[in-house]
C-alpha cells in the first residue's frame, strides 16, 4: 500500500515536472506538436474504422493511414529543423525548413490522391 | 465382331492356298480408240512411225491420208539418200511395206547393193537384224532387186555364235552379258537368213536353234493367275527392256523362225495360252511403246504355225440366283476373231468357303446366233455367295489340237447375289424375371412398320427373325444392326446375334441404364440386316419405344456432345450470361457517415488548440508588396490542394501533374519571396 502511493506520488511529480518543462517551450514548436498528435488522432480513428467494418477498399484505407503518418513524420522533422536547442541545424533558417515541409507534404498528398481511388 | 474377324482370315488364307482365278478378255475397241489417241505422228523418228503404222493397221484404225502423204515424202527422201544408217533403213522399209510408198526400182536395188555390202563386214546381232530385215523387207515388196544371200550359212553361224547356254543371246562378241530380247531379235533373224538363203541351211543348224527356244522356255516365269512372261535380266543404259518388250520380242522372233523353217517345236500348249494371256492381262497401255509391244506380239500369236491360244471370256461374273441369271462364256483368238468348233465344259465349282470341289462335268450349251456358250442351270450345290467355276475347252477336230492351245482349266471367279427371305420377325416387350411377354408385335421388313412400345428399366427388349438363302440354307450377313436413337440424337448401335437361321438381339435395360446415359424418353429404332450377297438389304425403321429410366446419380456420365450441323455454325449461339463477381460486403452507409464525421473531430480539435496556444497572425508581413506575395502564397498552397481533391473526383494523373507543374513553379516563386521576407526581417530582428 505504501509502495503503491510512493509509486503515484512519484508519477504525479514526474509528471508535474514534464507540465513545467513542456511550459518553457516555444509557441511554434507547440504548434507542430499539436499537428502531430492531430494526425495521429486522424490514423487511429481510421484504424478503428476498418477494425469494424473490415479492409475492403485496401488502398484507400492505406492512403489515409499513410497520408496522416507521413505528414506526422513530415512535421517532425519539421520540429528538429526549426528547434533553437538542436546545434545540428543552427545554419538552417527555419524558413527554409517550413518550406522543405509544404514542399514534401505537397508530393506526399500528391501520391495519396493517386492511391486513393 | 469376332466372327466376322474369323471370317476374314479364313477368306485370306483360302485366296492364299487356291490359284488365283482372273479372266482374260481379248482386244476390244478400248485398244482401238488408245491407239487412236497414244499415236502421234508428226515429228516421230522411223522407228516410231513405223510401231504407229503396224500397230493401227493390226487393230484396224485407219491412218489419216495426209499423213501418209507427208511421211511418205520425207521417207522417199530418207530411203535414196547414201548416208542413211541402217536402222533407218530398216524401219524405212517396213513403213514403205505399210504405207506402200512410190519407191521406185532403182532405189531398191541400190539399197540392197548398199547393204548386201555392209553384211560382209557386220559383227553385232542388231547390224545383222536391221539388214537382214531390210533384205527380207525387200525381197517382199519387189522383184528387181537381188536379195540372195550366198553365205547364209556362214551368217547363220556367226549369229548363232552369239547364243548363250540358257538360251539367251548376246548382241556382240565383245559385250558378254546375254539378253532375252536379244534372243527374240536373234531368232527373227535366223528366220530371215533361212527365208533368204539361196541353198538350204544344213539341218543340223535349224535344230541348235530349236534347242536353244527350248531352253529359252525353260527359264520362262509364271504369274499366278497363269499368264507367262519372259523377264529381262540385262540392265543395259542404252535401251530399258522389261518383261513386255523381251516376252514380245520372243513371241515374234519365235513365230517367225517357226513359220519360215515349218519345224515342229512342240512347245507346251499352256506357256504359250500363258503368253496370250500375259499380254491380255496388261489391259490398255498408257504409252506408246508398250501398246506396240502388246499388239504386235498378239498378232503374231493370233495366226502363226506354233500354236494359236484360244481365249475364254465372261460378259459378267456376278450372277443373280433369283433372278436365274445364266453365265455366259465367249470363246475367241487374241485379237477377237473367231474359234473353231468346240464345247465348253464346266468341270468343277470350289466354293470360297471349303477347300474341296464338287465336280461337275456339265457342258454348255452354244448360242451360234451371238456366238456364246450359255450354262443353263446353275449346279444344285451353288447358293449365293462367291465361288470359283472352272471351265475347258474340248476341240471337235482332233487336227485342231495340234493347231489350237486350249489353255487347260480356265479358273473363273463367280459371285452370286441372290434374295434373302426374311421370316418370322417379331419385336417384343419382356419383363425380365420371368421372361415372359409383355407385348408384342409381328414385324415386315418391307413395308412400314411404326410399332410403339414402351418399356421401363427392369424390362428387356427383344427382335427376332428369321434369314435363309434362296436355297432354304443358314446365312450370315456382314451387317446386322440394331440401333436405337434418342430424341437428343444420342444413338446406340447393338450386333444382332444369331444361331442357324434364327437371329435375335435382346436388350436388357436394367445392364443398358449406365451405357444410355440414364436419358428416358422416346428411342426410335432402326434394323440394319445388309451383305454384298444379299440383294435386298434393308435400313428398316421400326417405330419408337417410350423408354423409362431411373433418375440420374451425381456422378453420372453425360452423353456426349451431338455434332452440330455445319448449316447452324453460323447462326446464332447461346446467350452467355455473364457471372459477376460477387461485390464485397460493404458496411451500412450509416455507419460510414459517422466515421466520416468522427475523422473531422481531431481536426477541429487542432484547430481548438491552436486557438487554446494564443496563435497570432502578427508576423504577417503588412506593406503591400510582400502581402501580396503572402496572400499568394497561401492562394497558390490553396490551389493546389484544390487540384487535388478534383484529381480525386475526376481528373487523371496527367492533366494533374501538368497543372500541378504550372502551380508548382508559381508557388515556388512566391514562396520564395514570401519566406526570404520573413527570413530577412526576422534577421533584423535579431540583430537589432
Amino acid at each position: 500500500m505504501g509502495k503503491s502511493s510512493a509509486t503515484s506520488k512519484d508519477a504525479q511529480a514526474l509528471f508535474h515536472s514534464l507540465r513545467s518543462a513542456y511550459a518553457a517551450t516555444p509557441t511554434n514548436l507547440k504548434i507542430i506538436d499539436l499537428y502531430v498528435i492531430f494526425a495521429v488522432a486522424t490514423a487511429l480513428i481510421q484504424v478503428v474504422y476498418v477494425a469494424l467494418v473490415g479492409s475492403f477498399p485496401f488502398n484507400s484505407f492505406l492512403s489515409g493511414v499513410l497520408s496522416c503518418v507521413g505528414t506526422a513524420v513530415l512535421a517532425v522533422c519539421l520540429r528538429i529543423q526549426v528547434n533553437k536547442e538542436n546545434k545540428e541545424f543552427k545554419d538552417l533558417p527555419p524558413e527554409r525548413a517550413f518550406a522543405d515541409f509544404v514542399l514534401c507534404n505537397l508530393v506526399l498528398h500528391l501520391v495519396i490522391m493517386n492511391f486513393l481511388g | 465382331m469376332a466372327r466376322y474377324l474369323g471370317f476374314l482370315i479364313l477368306l485370306v488364307s483360302i485366296s492364299s492356298i487356291c490359284v488365283s482365278a482372273s479372266i482374260f478378255y481379248p482386244i476390244s475397241d478400248a485398244h482401238r480408240s488408245a491407239a487412236s489417241e497414244i499415236f502421234t505422228f508428226s515429228g516421230a523418228s522411223l522407228e516410231a512411225t513405223y510401231e504407229a503404222l503396224a500397230t493401227s493397221g493390226v487393230l484396224g484404225v485407219v491412218v489419216n491420208a495426209d499423213v501418209k502423204t507427208s511421211t511418205c515424202k520425207s521417207l522417199i527422201d530418207t530411203l535414196s539418200s547414201p548416208t542413211t544408217t541402217l536402222k533407218d533403213l530398216f524401219f524405212g522399209l517396213r513403213v514403205n511395206r505399210l504405207l506402200t510408198c512410190e519407191l521406185s526400182d532403182a532405189d531398191f536395188m541400190a539399197i540392197s547393193a548398199r547393204i548386201r555390202d555392209s553384211i560382209k563386214s557386220a559383227d553385232s546381232l542388231l547390224d545383222f537384224y536391221y539388214s537382214i530385215g531390210s533384205l527380207v523387207d525387200i525381197k517382199g515388196q519387189t522383184s528387181e532387186a537381188d536379195v540372195t544371200l550366198e553365205n547364209a550359212d556362214g551368217i547363220f553361224r556367226s549369229i548363232k555364235a552369239l547364243s548363250q547356254s540358257d538360251g539367251k543371246w548376246r548382241y556382240s562378241s565383245n559385250n558378254p552379258e546375254s539378253s532375252t530380247y536379244a534372243a527374240g531379235i536373234a531368232l527373227e533373224t535366223l528366220g530371215g537368213v533361212v527365208y533368204l538363203a539361196s541353198s538350204q541351211i544344213d539341218e543340223y543348224l535349224i535344230s541348235t536353234v530349236k534347242n536353244d527356244i527350248m531352253k529359252l522356255f525353260d527359264s520362262v516365269e509364271k504369274y499366278d493367275d497363269g499368264a507367262y512372261y519372259f523377264d529381262e535380266k540385262l540392265v543395259d543404259a542404252s535401251s530399258h527392256h522389261g518383261p513386255l518388250s523381251a516376252s514380245s520380242s520372243v513371241v515374234r522372233g519365235l513365230t517367225t523362225f517357226a513359220t519360215v523353217t515349218s519345224a515342229n517345236l512342240n512347245l507346251p500348249g499352256d506357256k504359250i495360252s500363258g503368253l496370250a494371256k500375259f499380254f491380255l492381262g496388261i489391259g490398255v497401255p498408257g504409252n506408246a511403246k508398250d501398246l506396240y509391244y502388246q499388239i504386235d506380239a498378239l498378232a503374231c500369236l493370233e495366226s502363226n504355225s506354233v500354236l494359236i491360244p484360244l481365249i475364254q471370256s465372261l460378259q459378267s461374273t456376278v450372277i443373280s440366283h433369283t433372278r436365274n441369271d445364266k453365265i455366259k462364256v465367249k470363246v475367241t483368238t487374241v485379237l477377237g476373231s473367231a474359234a473353231p468348233a468346240l464345247s465348253v465344259k464346266l468341270m468343277q465349282v470350289f466354293s470360297a468357303g471349303s477347300k474341296d470341289a464338287s465336280i461337275i462335268d456339265q457342258e454348255l450349251t452354244f448360242d451360234s446366233e451371238n456366238g456364246i456358250y450359255i450354262l443353263e442351270a446353275l449346279p444344285e450345290s451353288v447358293d449365293v455367295g462367291k465361288y470359283i467355276f472352272v471351265f475347258e475347252i474340248v476341240l471337235h477336230d482332233a487336227e485342231h489340237k495340234k493347231i489350237y492351245a486350249t489353255g487347260g482349266r480356265t479358273k473363273v471367279p463367280i459371285f452370286v447375289t441372290g434374295v434373302m427371305q426374311v421370316d418370322n420377325a417379331k419385336i417384343a416387350v419382356l419383363d425380365s424375371d420371368l421372361g415372359s411377354v409383355e407385348t408384342q408385335k409381328k414385324l415386315s421388313f418391307d413395308g412400314q412398320n411404326s410399332v410403339s412400345l414402351s418399356a421401363n428399366h427392369l424390362q428387356k427388349l427383344r427382335i427376332s427373325f428369321q434369314l435363309s438363302t434362296p436355297l432354304g440354307n443358314a446365312f450370315n450377313p456382314h451387317q446386322a444392326f440394331l440401333k436405337l436413337t434418342h430424341e437428343t440424337k444420342v444413338e446406340h448401335i447393338f450386333m444382332v446375334g444369331s444361331s442357324g437361321k434364327q437371329f435375335t438381339v435382346v436388350l436388357d435395360f436394367l445392364g443398358l441404364v449406365e451405357k444410355f446415359y440414364y436419358l428416358s424418353g422416346r428411342y426410335e429404332i432402326q434394323l440394319t440386316v445388309g451383305d454384298a450377297v444379299m440383294e435386298n438389304s434393308f435400313i428398316q425403321a421400326l417405330g419408337h419405344v417410350e423408354l423409362d429410366l431411373p433418375e440420374p446419380p451425381e456422378k453420372a456420365t453425360r452423353p456426349p456432345p451431338q455434332s452440330v450441323d455445319p448449316l447452324l455454325r453460323y447462326g446464332p449461339r447461346d446467350e452467355i450470361t455473364h457471372i459477376f463477381r460477387t461485390p464485397e460486403k460493404l458496411p451500412r452507409q450509416e455507419v460510414s457517415l459517422a466515421f466520416s464525421g468522427l475523422v473531422l473531430l481531431p481536426f477541429i480539435g487542432f484547430l481548438v488548440g491552436l486557438i487554446w496556444l494564443g496563435v497570432n497572425l502578427k508576423s504577417f508581413p503588412t506593406s503591400t508588396v510582400p502581402a501580396t506575395f503572402a496572400i499568394l502564397f497561401h492562394v497558390g498552397i490553396g490551389a493546389i490542394l484544390f487540384l487535388y481533391a478534383l484529381f480525386w473526383i475526376k481528373l487523371d494523373l496527367f492533366t494533374t501533374l501538368k497543372a500541378l507543374g504550372f502551380l508548382g513553379i508559381f508557388l515556388m516563386f512566391v514562396g520564395h519571396r514570401t519566406l526570404s521576407h520573413i527570413a530577412a526581417t526576422s534577421a533584423k530582428l535579431k540583430s537589432a
